[in-house]
């Protein structure tokens, strides 16, 4: 066989043996990936699994808490008004009110009072308990109504009456007395020795 | 003869270090593609577990539920108690 021939065979051999070195490498990586993958097919599966109830449950929440938030929306327009409502959330949340309230857009127009800066948190509320509450007669709408630093003046103003106008006239305080214009019968056990009750006999 | 020998030069030269380099390629790609493989395996695998908390989101809704219920009764209450605002 001439030099050429064996040199050739030489070339063709190591040219498969590199073929073969490589592409064994190349499978056997190939299978790491393929074990890989398999476990990540394991994980996704798991999470699919797990996640699957999570739409429908955080669905059903949502359901929930929107209908708690219309109740509250609704109860609190409707008892504080609209203005009032939005000058409690912002006193609550500072900012809150800019946001408007879901179920009212035009809630976003109102420029919510001060309220934060002259009750403390429900006390708006708890004066509109009483129908007559003076703190409930006027309105916390516009300036701020009491000083907080000590203003009589401010704190007067919270209440109906009209003294702080200095009017010419004002009611008549009641008369008391024997000169009163309504008297009332004075009850005959009053001042009475007390009744005593007969002694027991052993 | 002459060709015989132009041909091994070559195949020596330039076919052997061609398919050298070509294999290479292949299985440097086909290895860096291992190790990725096994971080988003991990990764799958605490994502799965972080959702094992999913199953609390049941006693969540309840929790809603109930919260809900009881609001809507105390709103009730108060929507009894408390005079309406008058129209503005």
């Amino acid at each position: 066989m001439p030099a050429a021939g064996v040199v050739l065979i030489v070339a063709v051999l190591m040219i498969v043996l590199a073929l073969v070195y490589f592409l064994v490498a190349t499978i056997v990586a190939l299978w790491r990936v393929t074990a890989g993958l398999d476990e990540v097919i394991a994980g996704v599966g798991e999470i699919v699994r797990k996640s699957e109830p999570v739409n429908d449950v955080v669905s059903a929440i949502n359901e929930q808490l929107d209908a708690g938030v219309d109740l509250l929306e609704g109860l609190l327009v409707k008892k504080a008004g609209m203005s009032d409502a939005m000058g409690l959330i912002e006193g609550a949340y500072p900012g809150a009110a800019a946001a408007g309230l879901r179920n009212f857009p035009e809630s976003t127009d109102v420029e919510a009072p001060r309220i934060g800066e002259i009750y403390t948190r429900g006390t708006l509320s708890l004066a509109r308990l009483g129908r007559e509450a003076p703190i409930a007669a006027l309105s916390p709408q516009g300036a701020v109504l009491r000083n907080v630093e000590g203003g009589s003046l401010a704190a007067r103003e919270l209440y109906p009456d009209v003294r702080h106008t200095s009017p010419e006239n004002l009611p008549r305080s009641p008369a008391i007395g024997v000169d009163a214009p309504d008297q009332y019968e004075r009850r005959d056990d009053i001042g009475a020795p007390r009744k005593r009750l007969p002694a027991r006999r052993p | 003869m002459t060709l015989w020998w132009i041909g091994d030069i070559v195949l020596l030269v330039v076919i052997f270090p061609v398919v050298v380099y070509l294999l290479r390629g292949v299985l440097e790609a086909a290895r860096s593609i291992v190790a990725p493989v096994r971080e988003i395996a991990t990764v799958a695998a605490a994502g799965s577990k972080d959702l094992d908390a999913a199953a609390l989101l049941l006693t969540t809704q309840d929790q809603v539920t109930r919260t809900v219920a009881g609001v809507a009764a105390y709103g009730g209450s108060l929507d009894v108690i408390l005079d309406d605002a008058q129209a503005e």
